[in-house]
């Protein structure tokens, strides 16, 4: 098991090396970093060039890459464009934690902008997941041992239009009826902007009460699709000789479902929760615009307008290893469950 | 194996009658008959063709002109018999803006769609066939392009190709520019999957023995791919481009939705949506009708594709 | 002499609704078994010995599968008529079953030990700890080796033959009165078949339970069984003593199937019989004999009325217009 887990995490850091490449590749073409960094003052050309240098965009690309991952302090940096290097760079690269200075707070280190949004967004990620783990388990088990029923149809077709619901739809739509409809009505009606009433405070109670609408927002899809991913895993399943060896026991329906059923049907659905998590983290990025949700997502928007590219590359890094990192975790949760690998 | 594990088996219950039964049909027919068996796909192919009638068909009727004329003293009007769907921040009526913006939003969705099942087949065939080095550095470019949400990608993307394109004119109506872009980008973001799809499809298929057959008398490796590889695999093939017209039009409309996709005066069912979390208690006409829209072309796409799949590709499964 | 029938099922009738149309699995058929008797139900892959079992047990999915009609007397009790509830009490405790394929008829994700116990904890007030103990009496008495170390693995740790002993230790766990074993060597390596079905016989004799054997192989049959049902097509075509049916067969399929067992040890003077051509439709209800079109001796009137069974000696049964030792239809229909 421990080697198993090893060699998983062995895989995964080629594959984030192989991301860091691509994703470099895009930023070469972001928008004008100078400009950024000079705001609104007009820049001479002679600081252009001297900016450059020292962020080392007058490097070939490769060059440019190996200074982000590894850092440019052991070695000396050409500032006056002679030819000649005359001090060490600053900077210790992202293998060294340093992912560089934003360029839009100047003198703030890019991991300190995301480090402060990044409780924001997690808390929409934990809490989606929770709501679409429990919810897709109650909706799928009940679907599939009720097959064919009224609320099987019904609830088949509403997976599939909750499925096709463009976010950005679901949260205008959530947002009509559950604050403005509710207002007309005079019901208690939900908060839409941001994570809490600047007059009441950043209470935990605030904070639920604006992640409601977010969170419904982001889970809506993945609750549909994985729904009906657990149907139809939990009516496979519950063909298979096993269980009838199970009723045959005498066992009583639930151990029946509950036990012998549903362990079984959990192996694929970790696999598929484990490999949804980059489109949830896309969700993030429209829920959070349209909710004002000050998270990483927004934050990622904001910064690739003005060309930020310490920042954005830093975004899309930390959230590769996410993925990366849960679905090594998925593997290792698959592992525990399936004592075939465990044992195998 | 007896009938009842034959029959138990509920997801292919016409497998007990098909192997003993009935006379073999044609492939084809059977597809057919698999298909119609589904109500609700035949009700998302009826849909999708009212939906494209609605998109083309209403051309004839509302010029482009009309549908990018703007007109700020009637600005954000509520839905009337003169603009059904209300007008939008500069005046624009609504309705026509749906027309026009459902021709760009399908074209684009249909374009996206073959650089996408191109590159996706491109690719998993290469890895498929050849295996090996090959195999193992594509499947990693794969695997990491599968690991950056699509939408993170995308607009970077868009950032990336900009705005550098001018404006094009095509049959007399002038697009912009921006267009193609959107369709390169969501084309280039989304072949991962079918490229996964087609190696899988390879790697079994190229162990056969008609393969070695065709090897053994000399056909040349293109050959064999194309001639007797492809068209043993082409069922998921088609399922999954169906189903990526649907994403591509999500695509677009999320990276429109945005701000970085098709920029105005060209309108899509997106980025009419664009700016409009601002008016969602004045003014709901501006964001329902578009969504709305979205949302049933998605669904028929999606219906169509799930009774498709039954019907030519019965092994897959749906997640 | 009226001794009674430890399960005596009346008229069974199990269909399956699908969208081609309706399977005709069991046609109305009646059997019985008494207590400590090892009756052999014989016949080709899709006859509906399998089926008309797990009616009995309960155990047809619902839908497709429906019991249109027939009554199972077990005790005093008619099992289709029982609520869900009850019926658990019966399956496992009072009627066992084991099924063909080990391989897949066995949890994965579950301990075999915790698959033996859950059928005692289920059955009987009895604790985890004295299920454990029982579990591994269990597991001896089926032959696993160091049956203590054993309880905690998992049934992809077994192989096949020792995997069909556990799924026989999980059925009589709870000393059952009845054991159905369908088909329960058929996946089986030939060598371990036979190792399975000496267990299987040893341990019926020591508990002396009724067995239900459902076979497609006359040659096991000869070694286990006191009575025979022949099936075809839903429908119990020949009933008999074993030795009554190797010496005296009296359906041609019957007698087809015989023929087609390759023996050394026998008469050779016996007629081979062949059968051409293969099982019916099941969704055709049949119209008359349903091995007519198979049959070499058919007659005009297997075309148009389905054969009762009729009892040609002592305990022998055979559903056939003709009588296969002379080749002439029957008098007195």
């Amino acid at each position: 098991m421990t080697r198993y887990i090893l060699h998983r995490i062995l895989q995964g850091i080629p594959l984030l090396f192989f991301i860091s490449i691509i994703l470099f590749v895009l930023m070469m073409n972001m928008g004008d970093p100078i400009a950024t960094m000079g705001g609104r003052t007009a820049t001479r050309p002679a600081d252009r060039e001297r900016l450059k240098r020292q962020l080392g965009l007058d490097k070939p690309i490769v060059v440019q890459y190996f200074y982000w991952l590894a850092g440019n302090d052991w070695t000396k940096i050409d500032l006056d464009g002679d030819g000649i290097g005359e001090t060490y760079g600053e900077r210790k690269g992202v293998l060294r934690g340093d992912f560089g200075y934003s360029l839009v707070n100047r003198g703030k280190p890019a991991l300190a902008v995301i480090g402060e949004r990044i409780p924001n967004t997690l808390i929409l990620m934990v809490a989606a997941e929770l709501v679409i783990i429990l919810g897709s388990l109650l909706v799928g088990v009940y679907s599939a041992l009720h097959q064919y029923s009224f609320t099987d149809h019904f609830i088949t077709t509403l997976s599939f239009i909750g499925y096709s619901m463009p976010i950005f739809f679901i949260a205008l739509l959530s947002m009509y009826i559950f604050a403005v409809l509710f207002k007309r009505w005079g019901l208690p009606y939900l908060p839409t902007v941001g994570m809490f009433d600047p007059q009441v405070g950043k209470t935990a109670g605030q904070v639920i009460l604006h992640m409601i609408l977010p969170v419904l927002s982001i889970s809506v899809i993945s609750l549909a699709a994985y729904s009906r991913y657990i149907r139809s895993t939990m009516l496979e399943v519950m063909n298979q000789d096993y269980i009838r060896t199970a009723k045959a026991k005498g066992l009583p329906r639930p151990q029946i479902v509950y036990i012998h059923a549903l362990k079984n049907a959990s192996l694929p659905i970790v696999t598929v929760i484990g490999l949804d998590l980059p489109l949830l983290l896309g969700g993030a990025v429209v829920t959070e615009r349209i909710f004002a949700w000050p998270g990483m997502g927004r934050l990622f928007l904001d910064h690739v307008e003005r060309g930020d590219l310490p920042v954005v590359m830093g975004i899309l890094m930390l959230i590769s290893v996410a993925v990366v990192v849960f679905q090594i975790l998925t593997d290792i949760v698959y592992a525990w469950l399936d004592p075939r690998i465990r044992f195998g | 194996m007896g009938i009842l594990n034959i029959m138990i088996a509920e997801s292919t219950p016409n497998l007990f009658v098909d192997d003993l039964e009935t006379p073999p049909l044609p492939l084809t027919t059977l597809a057919w008959k698999r298909f119609k068996r589904h109500r609700m796909a035949m009700l998302g192919g009826v849909f999708l063709i009212l939906l494209v009638l609605y998109s083309f068909g209403g051309s004839l009727f509302v010029e482009e002109k009309y549908a990018n004329f703007t007109n700020p003293p009637i600005r954000l009007n509520t839905p009337s018999w003169q603009h059904p769907f209300g007008t939008d921040t500069v005046g624009r009526d609504v309705l026509a803006r749906t027309i026009y913006g459902g021709q760009i939003s399908m074209i684009i969705g249909i374009l996206a769609v073959i650089i996408e099942t191109s590159l996706g087949i491109l690719i998993g065939a290469l890895a498929g066939y050849y295996g090996g080095t090959i195999d193992s550095l594509l499947m990693r470019f794969t695997e990491a392009m599968l690991n950056i949400p699509e939408i993170f990608l995308l607009i970077v993307m868009a950032k990336f190709f900009g705005n550098k394109i001018p404006n094009l004119t095509l049959l007399g109506r002038t697009f912009s520019g921006s267009v193609v872009v959107i369709i390169v980008i969501i084309g280039l973001t989304s072949w991962m999957y079918l490229a996964r799809i087609v190696r899988a499809e390879f790697l079994s298929i190229k162990e056969n023995d008609f393969i070695l057959a065709a090897k053994a008398t000399g056909t040349s490796n293109t050959e064999i791919i194309i001639r007797h590889i492809l068209p043993n695999s082409i069922a998921p093939i088609i399922v999954s481009a169906t189903l990526g017209i649907a994403n591509a039009i999500l695509s677009e409309a999320y990276i429109s939705f945005l701000g970085l996709g098709v920029q105005p005066p060209t309108a899509t069912w997106g980025n009419m949506l664009d700016g409009a979390n601002n008016y969602i208690e004045s003014a709901p006409w501006l964001w329902f009708f578009p969504g709305l829209l979205i949302l049933l072309t998605v669904l028929s796409i999606n219906f169509l594709g799930d009774g498709l799949r039954d019907a030519i590709d019965p092994h897959s499964r749906a997640i | 002499m009226t001794k009674q029938p430890l399960l005596d099922v009346k008229n069974l009738v199990t269909e399956f609704i699908i969208p081609e149309g309706i399977v005709y699995a069991v046609n109305g058929i009646s059997f019985n078994v008494n207590p400590g008797e090892t009756l052999a139900v014989v016949g080709e892959s899709g006859c509906g010995k399998s089926v008309s079992m797990l009616s009995v047990m309960g155990l047809i999915p619902t839908p497709p599968g429906i019991i249109v009609d027939g009554e199972a007397i077990y005790g005093n009790k008619n099992l289709f008529k029982l609520a869900e509830e009850e019926m658990e009490q019966i399956r496992g405790k009072e009627i066992a079953m084991v099924f063909q394929d080990p391989m897949t008829s066995l949890n994965p994700v579950l301990t075999i030990g915790k698959q033996i116990t859950e059928a005692l904890i289920c059955h009987f007030d009895i604790t985890k700890n004295d299920a454990r103990d029982r579990a591994i009496s269990l597991l001896d008495m089926v032959g696993i080796p160091e049956a203590r170390n054993r309880l905690d693995d998992y049934p992809h740790q077994f192989s096949g033959g020792m995997r069909q002993r556990v799924m026989i230790a999980m059925a009589l766990a709870c000393d059952p009165h009845l054991l159905i074993a369908d088909e329960p060597t058929t996946a089986l390596d030939v060598t371990i078949q036979a190792q399975i079905v000496e267990l299987v016989l040893q341990l019926k004799r020591q508990k002396d339970m009724a067995v239900i054997w459902i076979t497609h192989d006359l040659g096991v049959v000869a070694g286990i069984a006191d009575r025979v049902n022949v099936m075809y097509a839903g429908y119990i075509v020949e009933e008999a003593l074993v030795d009554d049916l190797y010496e005296d067969p009296r359906h041609p399929y019957t007698c087809g199937l015989l023929g087609s067992l390759p023996r050394v040890d026998h008469r050779r003077e016996r007629k081979l019989c062949s059968i051409p051509g293969s099982p019916p439709s099941l969704l055709v209800k049949p119209v008359g004999c349903p091995f007519r079109p198979r049959c070499q001796y058919s007659k005009e009137i297997c075309q148009f009325e389905t054969p009762k069974l009729r009892e040609t000696s002592r305990g022998h049964h055979v559903a056939c217009w003709i009588d296969i030792q002379s080749g002439e239809q029957i008098s007195g229909s």
